[in-house]
């Protein structure tokens, strides 16, 4: 049988141990990423739900923040749920952002906490719907439809919330906050190949 | 007659638990106006807790602590796109509806400010956004849970700069949880009944070995490596009071802490981080304190 990769979880600040708990679930092999050095040898990695503003300047104080970068444009495969995918995308001013996938992420856009809400919708690659829990959450901003090789994997209404792009794997929710495991499997398959 | 309180319990538990859950790994800065939460901002906060005076001030100047004002409140939430958090009373229902109101992310029954009723906390479940309470021990921890805290913090001694209290109550609380999940079933009722704490909770704890929702620390964290016993005592992030704003250098302090939170578990790191910090606020010895001047012993 063929052995499953070992994937990151970047553990600077956020949900990193909701995530590392599904990993474990699935039986794939995890480590934290805190420092440069942790990366070497992953096929992947999860960049968690927690602030964008804390996990990019950490990432930056921990000298983490260029090779993150250098890793994601080289093709590692990385999902990020919510201040993850915030640091994935696009967008002006504070956080710093990786700028890895070509669509802007807009901040809180729901609101605060009081418009936090949960949904069960439908994810195109699973038959049945998925519990979604959006915490602060921001939404994710088309800039020109057809963009290449750029997948909209989940909609609430007019807002993409599950984006795939090339190696990148965007979420606006938190998969990580639930006991359901498909999102995470998801992005292992995928990591694998 | 009935209490115009709109319940939503027990709806909105995953997103009040999920916002505590994205606080994990990070420090939560109390912060008294606009500029300072500027600075805790930049300096990596996950939140801001808006108060009128940080706990340093209130032992020294005394009086009634209150929520802070309303303007304040609202100039912070201006200033940062960070969570805000703010304290009420205990007990003080109403004043946490007005944070409900002004759409605080957080709000904090705190044992810093003067508690306005002696017997009863608020009922939590009865909020939509999310409340923390602080706790001495286990049974504190479930009853405010039970009442629908969705977050925990010990209560260690609010603005001593004093770590010693924080790490009495984090070491207490696991302890009690380890002692927990050595018991048979049938000695679970006994140990509610001790713990004074609701069975159902006595239960999943015993079960899972863990409280239902996040435990952080608070009270006298003044320096990194203190953030960083609090992390390694299971402390799953970190409330610092007056430990930044009553230091020689808000923003490095506050820094450094950060960085503290992340790296706790690496002493190489963690050299690193105390070498660059220097000004620790000046603390007080607790058995200096008299018993009355004892912040943890409000709420019950």
């Amino acid at each position: 049988m063929e052995r499953p990769p070992c994937i990151g979880v970047l553990a600077l600040q956020g949900s990193y141990d909701l995530h590392l708990g599904a990993l474990e679930k699935l039986g794939v092999p995890a480590r934290k990423i805190r420092l440069p050095e942790d990366l070497a040898g992953i096929q992947g990695l999860i960049i968690p739900g927690g602030e964008s503003t804390v996990m990019s300047g950490v990432a930056r104080d921990c000298g983490l923040f260029q090779p993150l970068q250098q890793a994601g444009a080289a093709g590692l495969p990385i999902f990020g749920t919510c201040a993850g995918a915030i640091l994935l995308g696009q967008g002006g001013g504070f956080p710093e952002r990786l700028g890895l996938a070509p669509v802007i992420l807009k901040r809180n856009a729901y609101g605060r906490q009081w418009d936090s809400f949960e949904k069960i919708l439908p994810l195109k690659p699973f038959a049945a719907p998925f519990q979604c829990i959006f915490i602060r959450a921001p939404k994710i901003e088309l800039q020109e439809p057809g963009i290449d090789s750029l997948e909209v994997l989940g909609w609430d209404g007019p807002d993409p919330i599950l984006v795939q792009y090339r190696n990148l794997l965007l979420s606006t929710f938190h998969p990580e906050l639930t006991e359901d495991l498909r999102v995470h499997r998801y992005f292992v398959e995928r990591a694998r190949c | 007659m009935s209490i115009p309180n709109p319940s939503f319990a027990p709806s909105h538990w995953n997103e009040k638990v999920g916002l505590a859950r994205m606080l994990c790994g990070g420090v939560i800065m109390d912060v008294t106006n606009a500029e300072q939460a500027r600075i805790a901002e930049e300096a990596r906060a996950a939140a801001v807790m808006a108060l009128e005076r940080v706990p340093a001030d209130i032992r020294r100047e005394g009086g009634v602590a209150r929520m802070a004002p309303v303007a304040r409140i609202r100039e912070i939430q201006e200033t940062v796109s960070i969570p805000v958090m703010a304290k009420a009373r205990i007990g003080h229902f109403v004043e946490a509806q007005v944070l409900q109101e002004l759409k605080i992310d957080f709000i904090d029954e705190s044992e810093v400010l003067t508690p306005a009723d002696e017997s009863n906390h608020i009922d939590k479940h009865a909020f939509k956004i999310p409340v923390v309470c602080g706790a001495r021990n286990l049974g504190e921890a479930l009853r405010r849970i039970g009442e629908g805290a969705a977050l925990i913090r010990t209560k260690g001694e609010a603005g001593t700069g004093n770590i010693v209290e924080a790490v009495r109550h984090m070491r207490l609380i696991q302890g009690e949880i380890r002692r927990l999940t050595l018991l048979r079933p049938d000695e679970l009722m006994a140990a509610a009944k001790e713990l004074q704490a609701p069975y159902e909770l006595v239960v999943e704890v015993a079960k899972t070995g863990k409280l239902p929702v996040p435990n952080f620390a608070a009270g006298g964290v003044a320096t990194p490596a203190d953030a960083a016993l609090m992390m390694a005592l299971g402390a799953e992030a970190v409330f610092v009071g007056s430990g930044i704003f009553k230091s020689g250098n808000p923003a490095k302090t506050a820094r450094g802490i950060v960085l503290a939170v992340t790296h706790w578990d690496n002493p190489a790191e963690m050299r690193r981080v105390m070498e660059e910090f220097d000004s620790p606020m000046r603390g007080l010895d607790i058995r200096d304190l008299p018993e009355e001047a004892l912040l943890q012993q409000r709420g019950w």
